[in-house]
């Protein structure tokens, strides 16, 4: 009864929705306030059907009812409860479900909290958000329905797969979700602009906290992703440029672009077409993400079940509604007045630099991704493009993006003063090349383009640390003084203070743990010790232990440095026996300094005759907990400056912004 | 001018397009890996009896000269897959007429020969490939590897992994057929 239920709120949803895509833009082309005005109405109601039909799979899920073929297909009746609910978004049905939640979410959001938004353009916006909603609705209906029953119902379900089985795994799709398919109302915002021929500060600035949540969200998603691979893939990597991350990371190169153009459309008026662009391609790439992921277009290790009916489908939602949006883009964009003018060296010209970077960036990684197809469509030659391209590729760009990142907020909009810029940044410059070489002397090895990073990196976090400084008058007033400056500073401005300098905090932990990485890989009987990083690790042996629905071979290994116990580590291989697969349970021993990362394997039984050798892998990582600290500076710079004041009052209109003294944060 | 930049991003995203529907093509399989041996004369290797085991050992001099095209199995005691794919080779061989030789990849002979023993063996000649050297001859990404070579040589189709499940048997029944592998009227 329940699923029929979550299958008919679907259908109504997608009646709303189809209301909802039609009745409000007319609307607003007719100047009837009262079509306009449905928008509100049927986008909470959308998403509240949406929700209950999100219920219903959730509760077939807790429940187990197995006369579902999804949950058949998903779960088992021994799981843990946080998986069975986790299992609600494991499938490719239930993700879409959840994908289409959030869009729902997203233009209810608009609808509740847009009260500052003129009633044409907030209109012609959730009619835009309707017809994506349609596309993905019908989708889900026509190809997928997840409430589709089995009979006869089988006595215990498939199991989701054991990998998946995971706290940061069963987090990882909602973040990165909410992320993806924020997108879709900035995207909505762009065409309906696109549609009205307008654009302005004020609807940069509408524009503005959406982008941000995505945005947010995003950040947190991947960089939950990336922690899951760490440690449970069992081999210390923390990122691949597997297919499937670079999709959800073109967005989020893209979405950084847009946060920045945005913030110059807002202040200046300028970069207006641009921003447009960006807008439409940040979503424009979620969407070929939700795509490549279900289509089976590219190996990659997280696909769904492939099923080219389904991924034409998508391909057709894509022509549409990438394609659709490009053209009213070529039709419309070229009539935008152009804005406010700037010099060479202006904070405008850095933020284009930054654009410019990013956009690149973006383009490297998508043509990266790919070229393996277009490769194979042109000659019919297979290849599969890995780390060493996108190393080579990217990381010059992003070293290069570090450098006017640091630049970047001492500039003033218009016209900077570059005396005054060089006297501000020289002791930066010099400080940051100090470390550098202090860096050098200390560590010796490595690769020269770690340090050329670590310049990189202190470049850019003691830049953004003066001028943090330089705002509050830090040393200059008393410290009374400081701290009220502190206070009185936007929330905006602590965020792009806080956001930036967690990407160098991110760099460094990447820079420690890519170029100074140890690494042991050892047949091992019991008894056998290892030497790593200073350590000395004893393998004592490993027993069989029963799970709730495994069973694993657990190895003890005893960690002493300098003869003293330090901790012991307790690797497993799990077996999971209904879904006959097995997962890597790394043990790790976490600190500031760096991870002791040890993982066990099934033993080598051709190459080693002694009973009783396992393969054990051992890593040290140091500084890798700087990744996961410097996304969460990340985050919290984005709440920062999502909670700004700015940003929930009125928009401004068109009210002149002085240029010069007590420049505003980003 | 402008109008054309602002036309460029509609007509790279037609391009991306066309090469995505190009590749929802629903007979590619990206995950498929080509053989550099494909239309190439097989490796010269030249591979002893596995001790203990009657079945002779085995050479490329075995391949080449068969009135038709023979298959040549990798496979291995310790592989799991192998014993699955075991199965469906011995009703190749015993039903279809189908003429196999095996390669035993980096295996020891005690455990191939209890594995051939439990199993049966149906194959003519088993090479034992202790060293793995001729497994890199033949540019095996892992094992099992199924491979058909032609009476002169030369290697005609190679499957990756194990030959089991209705659409594998079928890829490789079609694979025999074209080969010309089966004697007349078998392989149906």
């Amino acid at each position: 009864m329940v699923p029929e239920i979550g299958h008919f709120a679907l259908a109504l949803a997608l009646a709303l929705a189809l209301v909802q895509s039609v009745l409000p833009i007319a609307g607003a082309s007719r100047g009837n306030a009262v079509w306009m005005k449905s928008a509100q109405a049927t986008a909470i109601g959308q998403v509240l059907f949406v929700a209950i039909a999100f219920a219903a799979l959730m509760q077939a899920f807790i429940v187990s009812d197995f006369t579902v073929r999804n949950v058949v297909e998903n779960s088992h009746s021994l799981k843990p409860m946080l998986y069975k609910v986790a299992g609600t978004w494991g499938s490719h049905e239930g993700s879409l479900l959840l994908w289409i939640l959030i869009l729902a979410v997203f233009g209810a959001g608009v609808a509740w909290f847009g009260s500052n938004i003129p009633a044409e353009t907030k209109a012609r916006t959730l009619s835009v958000q309707a017809w994506i909603s349609v596309g993905f609705l019908s989708f889900l209906l026509l190809t997928s329905n997840p409430f589709e029953r089995v009979f006869p119902p089988p006595l215990d379900g498939n199991d989701l797969n054991p990998l998946l089985q995971d706290m940061g795994l069963a987090m990882h799709p909602p973040l990165l979700y909410f992320g993806y398919v924020g997108f879709s109302i900035v995207f909505s915002f762009a065409v309906a602009a696109l549609l009205e021929g307008r654009v302005d500060p004020a609807w940069a600035r509408w524009v503005r906290p959406w982008t941000l949540a995505a945005w947010v969200s995003l950040t947190a998603g991947i960089a939950l992703g990336s922690w899951w691979a760490y440690y449970e893939l069992g081999w210390g990597g923390w990122w691949f440029w597997d297919p499937v991350e670079n999709v959800s990371f073109m967005p989020w190169l893209l979405g950084t672009a847009l946060l920045h153009s945005a913030i110059v459309t807002e202040k200046r008026d300028a970069f207006k077409s641009w921003t447009i662009l960006l807008a439409i391609l940040t979503f424009s790439l979620s969407l070929l993400g939700t795509f490549i992921v279900r289509s089976g277009l590219l190996t990659s290790v997280h696909a769904f079940a492939v099923d080219p009916e389904r991924g034409l489908y998508i391909l057709g939602l894509l022509a549409v509604s990438i394609g659709g949006s490009l053209a009213l883009y070529a039709w419309r964009a070229p009539e935008m007045e152009p804005g406010g003018l700037f010099r060479p060296i202006s904070r405008e010209a850095g933020l284009l630099v930054n654009n410019l970077i990013l956009a690149a960036a973006t383009g490297t990684v998508l043509f990266g991704t790919l070229y393996p197809l277009i490769l194979e469509a042109v000659t019919g030659d297979k290849i599969s493009v890995g780390p060493p391209f996108f190393n080579a590729a990217f990381i010059p760009m992003m070293l290069a993006l570090v450098v006017f990142m640091g630049l970047g907020p001492f500039l003033s909009w218009k016209r900077a003063d570059i005396a005054g810029l060089l006297d501000r940044i020289q002791f930066v410059a010099v400080l940051a090349v100090i470390a550098a070489l202090a860096a050098w002397y200390l560590l010796n090895g490595g690769p020269i383009m770690a340090y050329l990073a670590i310049l990189g990196a202190a470049w850019l976090l003691f830049a953004t640390l003066r001028e943090w400084a330089l705002r509050i008058r830090l040393f200059e007033v008393s410290l009374a003084e400081s701290a009220r400056r502190v206070r009185n500073l936007p929330r905006a401005s602590h965020g792009m203070t806080l956001a930036h300098a967690g990407v160098a905090v991110l760099m460094m932990g990447m820079i420690g743990s890519t170029g100074w990485k140890s690494e042991e890989i050892v047949f091992a009987a019991p008894g056998t010790e290892v030497t790593i990083a200073g350590f000395d690790i004893t393998f004592e042996g490993a027993a069989k232990v029963q799970g709730p629905n495994y069973i694993a071979d657990r190895g003890t290994l005893v960690v002493r440095r300098d003869g003293e116990l330090v901790t012991t580590l307790f690797p497993e291989r799990r077996y999971y026996p209904v879904a006959e697969s097995q997962t890597t349970e790394s043990a790790i021993r976490s600190t500031l300094a760096g991870d002791l990362y040890t993982s066990i394997a099934t033993p080598a039984s051709d190459q080693v005759n002694n009973a009783g050798a396992w393969t054990l892998r051992i890593l040290y990582e140091p500084l890798v907990n700087l990744i996961w600290i410097g996304s969460i500076l990340l985050v919290i710079g984005g709440c920062l400056s999502l909670s700004d004041r700015r940003l929930r009052v009125g928009a401004p209109r068109r009210a002149k912004q002085p240029a010069t003294d007590a420049v505003p944060a980003e | 001018m402008k109008r054309l930049i602002a036309g460029l991003p509609f007509i790279a995203a037609v391009i991306f397009g066309g090469f995505f529907l190009w590749g929802l093509n629903p007979d590619r399989d990206p995950n498929e890996i080509p053989s550099v041996l494909i239309s190439q004369p097989a490796p010269a290797f030249d591979l002893d009896p596995v001790p203990g085991l009657e079945t002779p050992g085995l050479a490329r001099s075995d391949l080449v000269g068969n009135e038709r095209p023979v298959v040549v199995n990798v496979f291995a005691s310790w592989c799991v897959p192998c014993r699955a794919e075991h199965a469906v080779l011995t009703r190749f061989v015993e039903r279809d007429g189908m003429r196999l030789f095996g390669i035993n990849y980096k295996d020891k002979p005690e455990d191939a020969v209890k594995w051939l023993n439990d199993l049966g063996n149906p194959y003519e000649r088993i090479g034992s490939d202790l060293s793995g050297r001729t497994g890199i001859e033949w540019g095996l990404s892992g094992v099992p590897e199924t491979f058909i070579v032609d009476s002169d040589g030369t290697v005609l189709f190679r499957y990756v992994g194990p030959v089991v499940g209705p659409d594998a048997v079928e890829r490789f029944t079609q694979a025999l057929k074209q080969a010309g592998a089966l004697p007349n009227g078998a392989g149906s």
